[in-house]
């Protein structure tokens, strides 16, 4: 199953990494202070943050994770696009970074502290520096085991190199070398997964002929095996965004409503992470002025926009190819151990003598998986008529499992299609989307520790030589400690969706924080941050009450007792993260009502929406004006949602 | 900041591309290897295609008066 890699494909890797390596030696120079190195002096150009907006999102992923999210529930996933994330954009760079930028707080925890008081940014900072580190270290670990299955790479090699060539250059040029690096993997990322989707595109004979399949695997998936007997949508299910949503949550494959899908998503958790993460807004605090600042989102927004095509069309094509037999193609199955392969060696060395059903309740109970028994019976038979190398019978036993590892479909079209060279572009566009939310991640861990934590409670009015010199140790600790992480999560498997579960009950009543801060000047610290106290709490509390279906009580929800029950997982998060927000915005209004405000109105001019002048925009011509942009922008993510339809 | 961004992507794309296009005119006749990508000399095209971005962005970059450089994606 292994593909193996050529020079050419070794010099294409080596390439990239030598011009990233390359650029932070060439901004080594310009670093003097600590704001050139944390927050690059604010002088980049807005194509240029625009494109790095993206690109530190862009992290393998969600490029891994869109195109699993593709094959499961098609082309529906392209709502976190199209209804979550261009208009979060559009609303960040219209309404809210006037705000950051304008306040000249030098990262989002800072500017609650100006806007509320020290609680709100401590809070905020912490929970932010150490759930950048997690998210880091997940994200490592789950492309180094990738790497490590499907091509045979040493799990600690591509965990410490990648992890070394970040940190060089974020050591050597801080945050304008990641700013700058991330629009070179920008491309890369694009240029070299565009000829795989186009390859794979062509395979299924086109768009239309791929729909056509899909609509045949959409009112049986479980031919497929792709969900449980009996369960059937209607024809267009994995080719329509709003049809089959319409049609209520057992009628679509995510198993959502359209309340949960446009709220829930749309606007509590897009908007809860586009606005308000310091990861993606330090980009635009990083742009020279303030239309370059609020243009940033809405350059970022074009490519995102069409995006799907690049990252959630590879998932479609991987179930259409399966749908055709004569491709030959499967969705990889989950990655078995060493001692799972050794169990079932003896299993089915057993089995020869055994009745066909005996043996393959055998065999399967040896993998603990489900198995396919037409497989299973030929490996059973093939088995005992001679000998068979073990890299054979690994293969054909890890083939005859029935069921899929979906992160696994990116990296097993880019094995199908691509010929040596072209291999060496896709996967150095693998690791471009690596290093770039890594340096995204180090980057903005770094800013939030060394303003937010260490000059803000360890120790303030040092010099700025000082900070520059811890802001360079704490770049050293964030990569270090995210490999740890990586580590731990490798280990710790169920330890790490405890840690991710917190996060997203801390995540979801954010946006409701920023948005009564920012455009009602009545709140007061103490609302914003007893309401975000709360608001965590309701979520960690609606958890513990549901359950999504087929899931036992436990981890997944319901451990209190079960109140509700949602058709899906997806479902139980978007309404887990309604009912935080609603909770936060209810209680830091009623909160804010009964208790005295500490800031006095000149105090908040320029942090609230109602105390600040408007932004002359006159002297920019009609078509650079953020507001004509971000209404082309929305129009033209209409238009896109209609096509698909 | 001084370093204008085009200048590396322009030149590592154009090396790259031109890596892949030579590779991709020698490998021409190596149907097998092409089998993979549906037949098609995928190193080839691709190649050419990277070829172009690259001295696109370098001309960007070496126009005058270009420092800020205009939004182009």
């Amino acid at each position: 199953m292994q593909v193996t890699l050529t020079w050419l494909d070794y010099l294409i890797l080596l390439t990239y990494t030598g011009f990233v390596v390359g650029i932070g030696f060439a901004l080594r120079k310009y670093m003097r202070s600590s704001s050139d190195f944390l927050t690059s002096g604010r002088s980049i150009p807005t194509w240029v943050t625009g494109l790095a907006f993206i690109s530190a999102n862009l992290g393998a992923l969600e490029l891994v994770g869109m195109a699993a999210s593709g094959a499961k529930y098609g082309a529906i996933t392209a709502h976190f696009y199209w209804v979550g994330a261009i208009p979060a954009m559009v609303f960040l760079a219209v309404f809210m970074m006037p705000f950051y930028y304008g306040s000249r707080a030098r990262s989002v925890p800072e500017y609650l502290k100006m806007r509320f008081d020290e609680r709100v940014r401590a809070l905020n900072s912490v929970s932010f520096a150490v759930m950048t580190v997690f998210a880091s270290g997940i994200s490592m670990n789950a492309l180094a085991k990738l790497l490590h299955l499907l091509l045979g790479w040493n799990y600690h090699a591509s965990l410490w190199i990648c992890s070394a060539v970040v940190l060089v250059y974020v050591l050597k040029g801080g945050l304008t070398s990641a700013i700058y690096t991330e629009v070179l993997q920008f491309f890369m990322i694009v240029l070299g997964f565009a000829p795989v989707v186009y390859l794979g595109l062509k395979d299924v004979g086109g768009y239309h002929a791929m729909a056509g399949v899909l609509s045949g695997v959409a009112t049986n998936p479980s031919a497929l095996h792709l969900r449980d007997p009996g369960v059937s949508y209607g024809a267009g299910a994995w080719t329509s965004v709003w049809r089959t949503l319409l049609e209520g949550p057992t009628n679509n494959p995510m198993g959502v409503d359209w309340f949960a899908m446009v709220f829930g998503l749309g606007f509590v958790l897009s908007f809860g992470y586009w606005c308000t993460n310091f990861l993606v807004v330090q980009r635009a605090m990083a742009a020279r002025n303030m239309t370059a600042a609020r243009n940033t989102p809405l350059i970022a927004a074009v490519p995102k926009m069409l995006f799907p095509a690049l990252v959630i069309l590879p998932g479609m094509i991987a179930v259409a190819l399966m749908a055709m037999p004569s491709k030959g193609y499967r969705i990889p199955a989950p990655i078995l151990d060493n001692a799972v392969y050794a169990r079932a060696q003896a299993a089915v060395a057993a089995a020869a003598r055994e009745p066909a059903d005996q043996a393959f309740k055998e065999v399967s109970a040896a993998v603990g998986r489900r198995m396919d028994p037409a497989k299973v019976a030929a490996l059973v038979a093939d088995c005992a008529a001679g000998p068979m190398s073990e890299a054979a019978f690994d293969d054909r036993l890890w083939n005859a499992v029935d069921e899929y590892d979906y992160d696994g479909v990116i990296l097993s079209l880019v094995k199908r299609y691509c010929p040596t060279g072209l291999l060496g572009l896709a996967l150095t566009g693998l690791l471009a989307s690596f290093m770039s939310g890594m340096a995204g991640n180090v980057t903005a861990f770094n800013t939030v520790f060394t303003y937010d934590l260490y000059q803000a409670y360890v120790a303030p009015n040092k010099s700025d030589e000082h900070y520059m010199r811890v802001a360079q140790v704490v770049t050293l600790f964030g990569i270090l400690a995210s490999i740890a992480c990586a580590y731990f999560a490798k280990l710790y498997n169920n330890a790490m969706d405890i840690i991710q579960l917190v996060f997203a009950f801390v995540n979801a009543p954010l946006f409701a924080t920023f948005l009564l801060g920012m455009f009602w000047k009545r709140t007061t610290g103490t609302g914003a941050f007893v309401g975000l106290l709360l608001g965590t709490m309701a979520s960690g509390l609606v958890h513990a009450l549901t359950i999504a279906q087929g899931n036992a009580p436990g981890m997944k929800g319901g451990y209190l007792g079960v109140a509700h029950t949602f058709p899906s997982e997806m479902a139980q998060n978007f309404w887990l993260a309604t009912f935080a927000f609603i909770v936060c915005f209810v209680m830091t209004a009623g909160i804010s009502l009964v208790t005295r405000r500490t800031k006095p109105d000149e105090e908040l001019a320029g942090l609230v929406y109602s105390l600040t002048p408007r932004i002359k925009v006159e002297g920019t011509p009609w078509y650079q004006r953020p507001g004509v942009i971000g209404t082309a922008l929305l129009g033209g993510c209409a238009v896109l949602n209609l096509i698909f339809w | 900041m001084g370093l204008d961004i085009r200048w590396p992507i322009g030149l590592m794309f154009t090396l790259v591309g031109l890596v892949m296009t030579v590779f991709g005119f020698i490998t021409r006749s190596d149907a097998a290897m092409y089998s993979r990508s549906l037949g098609i000399n995928i190193n080839l095209i691709w190649g050419v295609v990277l070829l172009i971005f690259g001295a696109l962005m370098l001309f960007l970059a070496s126009r005058k008066n270009g420092a800020g450089g205009p939004p182009q994606k």
